[in-house]
């Protein structure tokens, strides 16, 4: 079935069941996203992709909001503004994003400050390296959830990763804290290839990123490391 | 941030699903691989070693430049030479000499019986034809072979002869259209891991059943309607039996048996002792499993078969296919999308590099080689006298290597393959390697067959080369070169090319062709007589590969095959008999070896021993069912000799229930444990491929100071 509706004052069509994005999308309308990713399934976490629905109390994440007859949508409202605006300087007080263009970007588009929160506690942690293949640096991790949504079933089935933690705490993690080889990881990376802002890293692109030159960098996975002998 | 000089699409250089790759380069050195979301193939999924695995590249013990071997060879006593300073360093002019001068000297004195050739399931399209092309054109032998023989022989003859075609009739991403499909003799999610993908897809997403049929309990079963855990070599019983209870039970597709097949009746008769309770007795399957199994296959509106090595490795390996393709003949599920009969593919390029002619029987196209109009169309093309051409078939994989003795095969030229890992019975394969008389290795390391040769030539891998793969369902897709070859090496196709030209000013013939300029065309010459390529380009297959048949330059792909009729015409049906394993256990030998592959490896791990890779999963495990483990005292990780009548090696044993009672099962990657030492040579009649997937073994308890490696112990969670 075809609806129609407007958005920001224009009349636009969308097929039952379409989310309010991809209509944006489909005409052209720019609505920024961070934890949204066609791959994987929407869960409106991070906020940013919020649009003004008349008749509706709180602003609504385009990502998982379908469209409806007769709704009247503000993709660009002052209130969006601001609601991104603010996403976007509470993250930038609490979390490293350096590794995250897209999102410095965002926040250049929306005047969004650095420093608007000066006191604010930041989540760090030490870059968790226990594996040849990739590295997880949770300061620079913004909870999208895409890393355990491809390991689950959006993609992989293998379910080595999830949150742990609550509320501010909340952080991604293996069960028992485990490192990563011991886990049901099968280290085919999908976490990595989601993830948007660079808390997860091929090894090789972070030895570069350390001043490891390629020569040093070939060299390291070719003398047998000893191991523990385990029972 | 690390910003990339550049970002090459290219394809994966492992297994058949042929993902897209985006290799990402910074000065001339790849530091990530990522993958488009929109590529057909994977959707934007790969696994560990396409996303991580490419690290070879860079390895120190890689050769970039042309060696000769310092201590003149000898037949009957030649040595492997793994260290560099048993090699001398030279230009490529005295490499590319040598061989040709050598192969000259034992063609002119022996002619072309005394000559062979291994092709390459990892190298493109283009490196394979004008190898076979050599070969057949100046050396006018047919001894061209590659490990296709090894892993789908018995699939591909047994396609050819029931359907003419020896393809997946489907494409893999059409998993989620089936109601129904069947994984027998495939570990896929070590094996073929993003179709795995596809097939839990199918099952979580999709509401499609899932059966497996085979001796292991795989990754796959957890997800599984039912798990058919067969003994090793007893598929012919269980297929049959299915089809039995279809037949019996009235659940034929007569429509389809009328109209699309031949030869029923003296199919009918042989299948009459096949009741499930004769498979139970030999397969260890409860009747009741095969009937239901073979009912839901049967009774679903779409059901496909996706099959691997468990079907084809065997003595009877083609007519455990057979057997296979039988159920799809019964029921009708061929020729439609969400159907079809499925080998899945294991290299890279295996597809391809049979499609170009690397086999003893067939010119690029599948044209065989005893037909004298196949012949007249290749001669046309090479600018060849005619009648030039040889009418002879050649020789096998396992073959050439058993034929190397005074008055047989004198001298082999490898191109990346590494039968000295690959072969069955490796003992007897040293033994062979020993008496050739010229060996030439063109590879990227020299391993366990490279240390073997005369000479070794400095090829390049997938990341420093232009050419095409082609992937397990028929999709022609581009190689791209992501920077410069290191050091000297240089592509495969360039270095045949020249010692080609060499070869032919020797033996004083009219030119065959070698002067490309690009790999392009190479694939433009081999698509002018092979249909099936004629209208593919590279600019065609720029953005996204095309499946073949691409019978012209209009022509989109041919995604279905078999849709209106078979190659052959009508599919024939074919009497079977059970025909048991060739080894059977007994009381010296009371378990059942079964091989096969690992998720973190690929095959006699040139590439990936070499890689990051080896240092997640560094050392061969046996597993052994906990029940046995318990007769005999063997306890998770403890070191165990494992004993063929061929051979043996020491390895830390797996305790798990992923393998059944009865059976262990090893991998083949590992040079210091070589399953292969422990395997059986003997033979498929038609199809020639060893049975690797069955043999009789002990597992005694051994010392800690018996393992090749003691320190190395493999620290994994994964299934």
């Amino acid at each position: 079935m075809t609806i129609t509706f407007l958005m920001d004052g224009k009349e636009v069509t969308a097929q039952d069941g379409q989310t309010l994005l991809d209509v944006a999308r489909e005409n052209g309308i720019d609505i920024p996203t961070i934890c949204f990713h066609e791959a994987t399934t929407a869960n409106a976490l991070c906020r940013i992709c919020v649009v003004e629905v008349e008749g509706m109390r709180t602003l609504q994440p385009s990502c998982i909001v379908q469209a409806g007859v007769n709704m009247k949508v503000q993709t660009r409202s002052e209130k969006v503004v601001r609601a991104r605006k603010t996403i976007l300087e509470m993250l930038a007080s609490t979390m490293d994003l350096s590794d995250a263009p897209d999102i410095l970007t965002m926040m250049d588009d929306y005047g969004a400050s650095r420093e608007r929160f000066p006191g604010a506690e930041r989540r760090e942690s030490d870059v968790k390296d226990d594996n040849p293949m990739y590295i997880r640096d949770y300061s620079k991790c913004l909870l999208c959830w895409r890393c355990v949504q491809v390991c689950a079933d959006d993609a992989q089935y293998t379910y080595a990763i999830n949150f742990e933690g609550r509320g501010f705490e909340t952080q991604i993690g293996t069960f028992f804290e485990k490192s990563i080889p011991e886990t049901t990881c099968v280290m085919c990376g999908q976490c990595v290839g989601v993830c948007p802002t660079g808390a997860l890293k091929p090894k090789r692109e972070y030895m570069l990123e350390q001043g490891k030159t390629p020569a040093e960098i070939s060299v390291m996975n070719t003398g047998r490391k000893q191991r523990k002998a385990k029972k | 941030m690390i910003k990339a000089d550049r970002v090459v699409t290219s394809t994966c250089p492992y297994c058949g699903v042929g993902c897209t790759l985006q290799l990402h380069v910074k000065d001339d050195f790849i530091f990530k691989v990522t993958t488009p979301f929109e590529s057909p193939v994977n959707h934007g999924n790969l696994c560990v070693k396409g996303r991580f695995g490419y690290d070879y590249i860079y390895h120190p013990k890689r050769v970039t430049t042309p060696l000769i071997r310092k201590t003149r060879q000898e037949a009957g006593k030649r040595t492997q030479a793994f260290d560099l300073s048993e090699w001398r360093e030279v230009s490529w002019d005295e490499a590319l000499d040598y061989v040709a001068d050598n192969l000259v000297r034992i063609y002119k004195r022996d002619g072309s019986d005394a000559m062979a050739v291994y092709c390459c399931a990892k190298a493109t399209n283009e490196d394979n034809y004008v190898l076979q092309k050599m070969y057949r054109a100046l050396f006018r032998t047919n001894n061209v072979d590659h490990c296709t023989r090894l892993c789908h022989a018995g699939s591909v003859v047994a396609l050819q002869q029931a359907v003419g075609s020896s393809a997946m009739s489907n494409t893999a991403s059409q998993v989620v259209m089936n109601d129904v499909f069947i994984v027998t003799g495939s570990n896929t999610s070590e094996n073929h891991p993003i179709i795995a993908l596809q097939m839990k897809e199918a099952v979580q997403k999709h509401g499609a059943k899932m059966i497996v049929i085979d001796p292991r309990r795989i990754d796959l079963v957890d997800m599984a309607e039912m798990w058919l855990p067969l003994k090793p070599g007893t598929n012919v019983p269980v297929f049959s039996a299915m089809a039995h209870v279809i037949v019996k039970e009235d659940l034929v597709n007569w429509d389809f048996v009328k109209n699309r097949t031949e030869n029923f009746d003296e199919f009918l008769e042989s299948l009459e002792k096949f009741t499930p309770e004769y498979a139970e007795e030999i397969s260890g399957v409860p009747a009741e499993d095969i009937r239901r199994a073979a009912r839901m296959y049967a009774t679903a509106k779409n059901a496909a078969i996706y099959w691997g090595m468990g079907i084809s490795q065997l003595s009877h390996g083609t007519a455990s296919a057979m057997a296979l393709i039988h159920l799809a003949f019964l029921t009708g599920h061929v020729g439609r999308d969400g159907t079809g009969l499925n080998p899945l593919r294991g290299q890279n390029n295996v597809q391809g590099a049979s499609d170009m002619g690397s086999m003893p029987f067939h010119y690029p196209g599948y044209m065989r080689v005893d037909n004298p109009d196949n012949r007249a169309k290749w001669e046309n093309a090479w600018n060849i006298e005619e009648g030039g051409l040889s009418l002879k078939l050649g020789l096998t994989t396992t073959e050439i290597l058993s034929n190397a003795h005074e008055g047989g095969i004198r001298a082999l030229y490898i191109m990346g393959e590494n039968p000295m890992m690959s072969e069955p019975n490796l003992n007897l394969t040293r033994h062979h390697m020993e008496q050739l008389e010229f060996i030439v290795a063109q590879d990227i390391f020299i391993n366990e067959s490279a240390a073997f040769a005369d000479v070794f030539l400095p090829a390049t891998p997938f990341a420093e080369k232009d050419g095409t793969f082609s992937n397990t369902d028929r999709r022609v897709q581009r190689v791209r070169a992501a920077h410069p070859p290191r050091g000297m090496s240089r592509p495969d196709w360039q270095i045949i090319c020249d010692i080609a030209l060499r070869i032919e000013s020797r033996l004083g013939l009219s030119t065959a062709h070698w002067a490309y300029s690009n790999p392009e065309e190479i694939l433009r010459e081999m698509g002018s007589v092979n249909p099936d390529y004629a209208g593919i380009t590279y600019d065609r297959i720029d953005k996204e590969g095309l499946i073949y048949p691409v019978p012209h330059m209009e022509h989109p792909g041919t995604p279905t095959l078999f849709k209106e009729s078979f190659p052959r015409g009508k599919g024939k049906f074919h009497a079977l008999d059970y025909v048991p394993v060739r080894e059977q256990v007994d009381d010296e030998y009371p378990f059942i070896l079964t091989t096969g592959r690992l998720l973190e490896h690929w095959h006699g791990g040139t590439m990936t021993r070499n890689s990051a890779l080896n240092e997640i999963y560094p050392e061969a495990r046996v597993e052994i069912h906990p029940a046995d483990a318990e007769i005999h005292g063997i306890r998770n990780g403890d070191p165990v000799k494992v004993q063929s009548r061929r051979g043996e090696v020491v390895v830390r044993a797996t305790v798990t229930e992923k393998t059944t009672v009865g059976v262990v099962f090893l991998p083949w990657h590992f040079h210091e444990a070589a399953a292969n030492l422990l395997t059986n040579d003997v033979l498929d009649p038609q199809a020639k491929i060893p049975e690797f997937k069955a043999c009789a073994v002990q597992v005694f308890p051994a010392r800690e100071s018996d393992l090749p490696n003691p320190e190395v112990v493999l620290d994994r969670g994964r299934y």
